[in-house]
């Protein structure tokens, strides 16, 4: 398993936990999970970057 | 002057008396039951859909800890073991279980482990937010 893919499965799993139980309607419980997994994706892979451009 | 009282406030009394028959019976029992095993609290309430969801992720969660080699918690040496202690025994049964069949590793031994771990803690963080969440639906504060 790549860390990429850990990433990823983490914040399903999170994601899904947090739409559920932080909304009250089905349809801002997706909108919910899914803004919860771009923030978890799209902030691992934004400091991803920056670890990148430190480290050379 | 004379104020018929019939029909008034009817919605909120039909509001309090939902509350009240959502409070019948033991409303601590989706708490435990969810944070026994995932998701249960919502099956008691036939919330089946968000129960398997739940259920999925936490086992999802827990068992990719587990077969990442992560670290079960066992005692409280300085304060990290304690919260790492206090985050898995959030799994409830499947803490206790996976204890009692030796497994998890002792030592972190490979890189994966390491998130193995930190995967177990969440996991029993995410089943305490679920299982309150039950909670909240059986006593009427979430609808």
């Amino acid at each position: 398993m790549t860390h990429f893919t850990a990433v990823v499965l983490f914040a399903l799993f999170a994601s899904v936990v947090f739409g559920i139980t932080q909304r009250e309607t089905p349809r801002r419980m997706v909108h919910y999970g899914v803004y919860c997994f771009v923030l978890f994706t799209g902030s691992a892979i934004a400091l991803s970057w920056v670890m990148f451009f430190i480290a050379r | 002057m004379r104020y018929s009282q019939e029909g008034m406030a009817t919605a909120p009394n039909k509001i309090a008396a939902g509350q009240k028959a959502s409070q019948q019976g033991f409303v601590y029992l989706p708490l435990i039951a969810g944070w026994l095993v995932p998701g249960a609290g919502h099956f008691l309430l036939g919330k089946w859909g968000r129960g398997a969801l739940l259920s999925a992720s936490v086992l999802g969660m827990f068992a990719m800890g587990i077969a990442m080699q992560g670290k079960l918690y066992s005692g409280a040496h300085d304060i990290l073991d304690i919260l790492g202690l206090a985050g898995d025994l959030g799994n409830g049964l499947l803490y206790i279980v996976s204890r009692a069949l030796g497994l998890g590793a002792d030592q972190v031994q490979v890189t994966t482990a390491d998130y193995g771990t930190r995967f177990i803690v969440v996991a029993g963080l995410l089943n305490v937010i679920s299982a309150v969440d039950a909670h909240n639906l059986k006593t009427g504060r979430k609808a």
